[in-house]
């Protein structure tokens, strides 16, 4: 799960669905699990969609359909492009689990509810935020060809639609795009900072 | 890690949103936040300090794991509190059926011995809904920082506090230095200013404002709930409209500590005592936003203008005062009327349908919005000399133990027995399908939990979110009733 970051250039998902709240992107009785298994969770990602009751593929869903059903790997499916507001609702990590889980390591939208982008950042998937205009323009270039690429590139903090050319830059902080492109975990951060929690107890 | 440059800035000044903190006045929000922050990490977020952290079944095991993986210990125990409430069934609680949901319980109670946390175990007196335990117990505090794996977490912020929903990853976080890395939101202050008309409650303040801004109106803010509608609420209301926060979008949503939130914490288990007491007040007393501060947005809105309320769609912000009719397409704005269409028809609803009048099959009372003592009250004051509707599986599930027995303190249980009701055991139960109370797939549920979600009540389950006032009403009649017309 986690993979420096530098360079992605890949086909995209496009998953056009304004709100997509976690109970969407993971339904909750994948909750009850205690497991870490990224299979577990990438199984799950976006399920009541990808498959009816009875366990048998939706067709017509998005990421059913032949030309973006194929497995996120190098260069393909690894960019997701969603819906604004994503990821709204629970704060389940489970659903940022189910992201990376299935192979994804970037969600492009418009808007990220505040939880869940937190937690795309803590498994190591990067959230970029663009323009309503830029989402719609990515939307509009994969639907009508679903080899196009998109390139999002950390260290300069741009995203290219490579089909157009068009680009926008993107915000993230110094110190969690030098985490993601040296794969690093807050909490190791937190540990080498335990003198100055005590020190702040100290003196409260 | 050494190349991150640290600054330990006594200001407090933060990297985004902080424009209001330069200004004379210091909102509420900030002056809790600056209270709590270790250091400023240059071009970063602030780590902050965390004096409560709440942890359930279902949002924990892989932080624990977490802690086994890098051998370490949980930094401040006693800071934590813990118990199961998510998979916890409400009609027995000698057992789960669910082999999954039963390891999980087992695995928090495991995780909190091994690591010497305080539990308080299913079925035992001091169980409940975490967000209706902790600010009944008083582990919730005026000028707290509290987190939980759980996005429902903002409903403590009513007592004055920063609370925060958290993901596992962060659990981790607080369990290992009792801190969470955090970029400083922004700051909103929504104003409620009149009386509410008869028949409306918190839930519709809070389901009105949704609404109006949308489910992600404030999204990237820390709200806070001001004006004479919200200083007039009883502390189970304002617990109510703060639980409801995340739904707009916010994090965290605060009210300002004052004479009602002291009544309602004084001598209860884990509030401080005697002269601690006195002090605490004191203190607790200097939690307000200054006259002059400013804040990143803010609104006002009318209470007049608000009326019991019902949801039409997926999403809580897809709602109608119960006596109009669901939007025409026309109303809608074009770019929307894709989603607006899928939602109604998942739900079965037409445009301009008028939902009055349609038959429910599930009543639901309950859940960490609308399981306290004041929720039981109003429902029992609708039910009271009536009978429940034949068609209506209703379930009516207190918050916590402490709430199930006032309950029956007050003898709301026999007035809710006589009307054809039965009082179940806390539990979340039927707010999101983890545990048997499930709405079979097509059934349609009144229900005042916090999302209706696709799928929330069960797959396939569609969900209609009210006050206790309007599901009573509706558990009389069998169908969506206006409580003011019944």
């Amino acid at each position: 799960m986690k993979q420096k970051f530098d360079i992605i250039q890949s086909t995209c998902i496009p998953i056009q669905i304004d709100n997509c709240n976690t109970d969407l992107i993971i339904p909750a009785r994948y909750l009850a699990s205690t497991t870490r298994d990224p299979k577990f969770f990438g199984d799950a990602f976006m399920h009541d969609l990808r498959f009816d009751a009875d366990g048998n593929a939706v067709s017509d869903f998005v990421m059913n359909k032949a030309e973006y059903s194929e497995e996120p790997k190098k260069g393909v499916h690894e960019i997701i492009i969603g819906g604004q507001n994503w990821g709204s609702g629970s704060s389940r990590e489970h659903a940022a689990w189910a992201i990376a889980g299935y192979g994804v390591r970037v969600v492009i939208s418009s808007s990220f509810a505040d939880i869940h982008r937190n937690n795309l950042l803590n498994c190591f998937v990067l959230p970029v935020i663009v323009s309503r205009e830029f989402q719609q323009e990515l939307f509009e270039t994969v639907a009508a060809n679903p080899q196009a690429e998109v390139r999002v590139d950390v260290p300069n903090q741009t995203v290219t639609n490579l089909s157009t050319g068009h680009s926008e830059s993107f915000d993230i902080n110094g110190y969690k795009k030098y985490c993601l492109m040296n794969a690093l975990d807050d909490i190791d951060f937190l540990l080498e900072n335990k003198g100055k929690i005590e020190e702040w107890e100290e003196k409260r | 890690m050494k190349e991150i440059v640290i600054s330990n800035t006594s200001d407090g000044s933060p990297h985004r949103g902080g424009d209001a903190q330069r200004a004379e006045g210091v909102c509420l929000f900030d002056k809790i936040w600056n209270a709590h922050i270790v250091q400023q990490v240059e071009d970063g977020p602030t780590q902050l300090y965390i004096d409560r952290l709440y942890c359930h079944e279902v949002t924990t095991p892989q932080a624990f794991d977490t802690l086994r993986d890098k051998n370490i210990r949980v930094f401040r125990p006693e800071q934590v509190v813990a118990m199961p409430d998510h998979n916890t069934p409400s009609d027995q609680q000698e057992r789960i059926d669910d082999p999954i949901g039963r390891k999980q319980v087992e695995t928090l109670a495991k995780n909190c011995a091994e690591f010497g946390i305080r539990h308080f175990a299913m079925g035992t007196k001091d169980n409940g809904i975490i967000h209706v335990v902790g600010p009944e117990k008083a582990l919730s505090l005026p000028g707290m920082t509290i987190v939980c794996g759980d996005s429902h977490t903002s409903t403590h912020g009513a007592v004055g506090a920063i609370a925060m929903g958290i993901g596992t990853s962060e659990v981790a976080q607080v369990l290992a230095s009792q801190t969470i890395l955090q970029s400083k939101p922004k700051t909103m202050r929504i104003n409620i200013e009149g009386t509410l008309p008869e028949g409306t409650t918190a839930k519709d303040v809070a389901l009105y404002i949704m609404a109006q801004m949308t489910t992600s109106g404030a999204t990237g803010y820390a709200v806070e709930y001001a004006g004479s509608t919200v200083r007039n609420m009883s502390m189970e209301g304002r617990l109510t409209l703060s639980n409801l926060s995340i739904e707009m979008g916010s994090r965290a949503g605060l009210i300002a500590p004052d004479e009602t939130t002291f009544a309602y914490l004084k001598d209860r288990e884990y509030a401080p005592k005697g002269e601690a007491w006195d002090k605490a007040v004191e203190e607790w007393k200097k939690l307000y936003s200054d006259p002059d501060a400013v804040f990143d947005k803010e609104v006002t809105y009318r209470a007049e203008d608000i009326a019991p309320r019902i949801t039409y769609g997926t999403n809580p912000g897809a709602g109608i005062a119960i006596d109009e009719c669901i939007p025409t397409l026309e109303e809608i704005d074009e770019a929307d009327r894709q989603q607006f269409l899928s939602m109604l028809e998942y739900m079965q609803f037409q445009p301009g349908q008028k939902l009055e009048g349609t038959p429910v099959d599930y009543c639901f009372l309950g859940a960490c919005t609308n399981g306290r003592i004041e929720d039981f009250r109003a429902f029992a004051s609708v039910v009271k000399g009536k009978k429940k509707a034949d068609n209506v599986v209703a379930w009516l599930v207190p918050g916590s133990w402490l709430v199930r027995q006032q309950i029956i303190d007050e003898g709301i249980d026999k007035i809710l027995e006589e009307a054809g009701f039965e009082l179940r055991l806390p539990s979340c139960s039927s707010c999101l399908a983890m545990n048997p109370d499930k709405v079979p797939a097509g059934k349609l549920s009144i229900s005042t939990s916090n999302r209706n979600f696709v799928g929330r009540q069960g797959p396939g389950a569609r969900t209609i979110l009210a006050s206790p006032l309007v599901v009573a009403a509706s558990a009389i009649t069998g169908v969506v009733t206006d409580p003011r017309k019944l």
